[in-house]
């Protein structure tokens, strides 16, 4: 079943004299895990914001193309109509906080009380995402006053919190400590095995290799490629568009293994470290 | 340059988040990493005199922070914030990168000149009218960046230069920071990214809870597999490649990786 629908879309900011987004099309099947890849400026996150509405009705701007978004054609409804199917975490976890609440627990309660979830599963929610963001010691803290790490945390549980059909997440982990990312991206795995629909938006392409089912390749505002890890960061024409591939996939290519019987290099840790022990060394 | 001693800080006087630091920095470039909420970006902001230690003195120069004025602290010390938004207030690029040096008294001329010096660095010097909010995020942080190199100040702290930025975004950070080596300064960068810091730091600290766990050559830090999990950060992933194929030695880099790889498989 497709939950995103992509078609033409078109997009420039007001006052920008080029295309943010152009002649956007692709869609994806509930409970897929799409990265979405590119240089500084490619469109990334007004990709992702497109996916929530924000574009075009809070930045407005020139709009064409359509798209859907669990079923909902997202010009013709509102931000609030849409977020009840759409989580979106931000790419600074600053400007997502509500500035009006007075500690992390209220924080994370404030779009859950907004939905109307009932009292006592707000709190089986916000105790669970504490947990699983490991934030639980700072649940006290004035949003404000936590560490650039805890704030991600923070902007990440309350998202999870809402259980949304289908997550966006802009650069999620790029504050966070190795172990802490990934602990996110395998969490977001396990969400997305359930059946969510996860669209995340990252310039550590270890994780994109070694999490996502397909990649998205933007480059100033158009697809360029959308396929799985292998096949995309196995392109020639990478480093053109502004992006390099995982560094596995780079010792690899530098010493020419490839995987058997295929055309592509390998992408993660565990597929370079077959190919080389294959090689003799 | 720095010396530090059973430096303790809180900041509610209940949960310690420093304690008992004891630390030398000379002019070795320094990573500094170690889980979120360890108490990173907080002692940087203490040798930036931004808070007050609650026990223990920090030494720059043979001066103790406290006794310096913020103005002279300002001449010496350089520190780009974790969070761009904590640090712009101008209106356009050039009145932000140019605060600094002026707030330093140089003269308006030696000012924007530094200020477009720094600014063609990081690549925004096309952008110098815009007013920074409308930035984005990574260009928000390249310009966090200028605005502190412009100041030329002796010690330099990056607080996570390297978020939101794509390869060429990290390739012009590193060669800032290279520029800033040659120029003998100090440079100290807290940073979550593990290859960055193997391409570039000599010296690497790993803090948790408050602590140094661990210190050294990168290189070393990098070979202590365990203590570094402990601190909820890992080795690079070129380190682990090595390490699954059994190289007896701590790679580091890419190019140590196809050396020795090239050196010892049979020619194909
Ligand atoms: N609020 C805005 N107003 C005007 N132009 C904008 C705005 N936000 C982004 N743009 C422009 O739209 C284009 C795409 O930017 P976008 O932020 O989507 O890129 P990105 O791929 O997310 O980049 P990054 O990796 O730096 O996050 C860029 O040319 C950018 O300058
Ligand atoms: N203004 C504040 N008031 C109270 N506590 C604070 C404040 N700022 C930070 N803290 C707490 O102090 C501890 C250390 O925070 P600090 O920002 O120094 O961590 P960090 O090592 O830089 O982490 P990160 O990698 O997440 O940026 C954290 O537990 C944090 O919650
Ligand atoms: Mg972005
Ligand atoms: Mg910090």
């Amino acid at each position: 079943m497709k939950r995103i629908v992509v078609e033409g879309l078109k997009y420039k900011y007001p006052l920008a004299d080029s295309l943010a987004l152009n002649d956007v099309t692709f869609d994806i099947k509930q409970g897929e895990f799409i990265g979405i890849i590119g240089k500084n400026l490619a469109g990334k996150s007004t990709l992702c914001q497109a996916l929530v509405g924000l574009v075009p009705h809070f930045y407005k701007g020139a709009y064409g193309g359509k798209v859907f978004v669990g079923g909902l054609e997202v010009k013709n409804h509102s931000i609030a109509d849409i977020s009840l199917k759409v989580g979106m975490v931000f790419q600074n976890p600053f400007t997502q906080v509500t500035g009006s609440k007075m500690t992390v627990y209220e924080e994370i309660a404030f779009g859950l009380e907004n939905i109307g979830v009932p009292r006592s599963e707000i709190i089986e929610r916000i105790d669970s995402v504490l947990n699983l963001l490991k934030i639980e010691q700072v649940k006290d803290h004035n949003p404000f006053d936590l560490s650039g790490g805890q704030m991600q945390r923070m902007a990440i549980a309350s998202i999870i919190a809402m259980k949304p059909d289908i997550l966006v997440l802009d650069e999620p982990t790029s504050q966070l400590d190795p172990a802490g990312s990934e602990e996110v991206f395998q969490a977001i795995q396990s969400l997305s095995k359930q059946g969510i629909t996860v669209i995340l938006a990252e310039h550590k392409m270890e994780k994109i290799a070694q999490y996502c089912d397909r990649v998205l390749l933007l480059n100033n505002g158009k697809v360029v490629d959308f396929d799985t890890p292998g096949k995309v960061f196995s392109r020639e024409d990478l480093e053109e568009k502004g992006v390099t591939a995982p560094v596995y996939t780079r010792v690899c290519k530098a010493l020419g293994v490839k995987k058997a019987g295929t055309d592509e290099y390998p992408v993660t840790l565990e597929e370079a470290e077959r190919v080389l022990r294959g090689d003799g060394a | 340059m720095i010396k530090i001693a059973n430096l303790s800080f809180s900041y509610n006087k209940e949960t310690p988040v420093l304690t008992g630091i004891k630390l030398e920095f000379d002019r070795r470039s320094t990573a500094i990493i170690g889980q979120n909420g360890a108490g990173k970006t907080t002692f940087v902001k203490l040798l930036k005199g931004l808070l007050k230690a609650d026990e223990g003195e920090i030494l720059i120069h043979d001066h103790n922070v406290n006794r310096k004025t913020a103005a002279q602290l300002a001449r010496t010390i350089g520190l780009v914030f974790q969070n761009p938004n904590d640090q712009i207030f101008k209106r356009t690029v050039l009145d932000e990168v140019m605060f600094g040096p002026l707030n330093i008294k140089m003269d308006k001329q030696t000012a924007k000149e530094k200020a477009i010096e720094a600014l063609k660095m990081v690549e925004l010097d096309g952008k110098l009218e815009m007013n920074p909010h409308d930035l984005s995020l990574s260009e928000k942080k390249l310009l966090c960046i200028a605005s502190v190199v412009a100041m030329e100040t002796d010690i330099i702290i990056f607080d996570e230069p390297t978020i939101a930025q794509d390869h060429g975004g990290k390739e012009k950070i590193r060669q800032i920071i290279q520029a800033l080596k040659d120029k003998n300064k100090l440079v100290m960068t807290i940073i979550h990214d593990m290859d960055f810091v193997a391409e570039n730091f000599e010296r690497t600290i790993v803090f948790t809870e408050g602590k140094v766990l661990l210190d050294g050559d990168t290189r070393y830090v990098f070979s202590q597999k365990e203590l570094l999990e402990t601190a909820c950060v890992e080795a690079p992933g070129i380190t682990k490649l090595a390490e699954r194929l059994g190289f007896k030695d701590t790679v580091i880099t890419v190019e140590e990786f196809i050396n020795l790889k090239q050196t010892c498989s049979p020619p194909r």
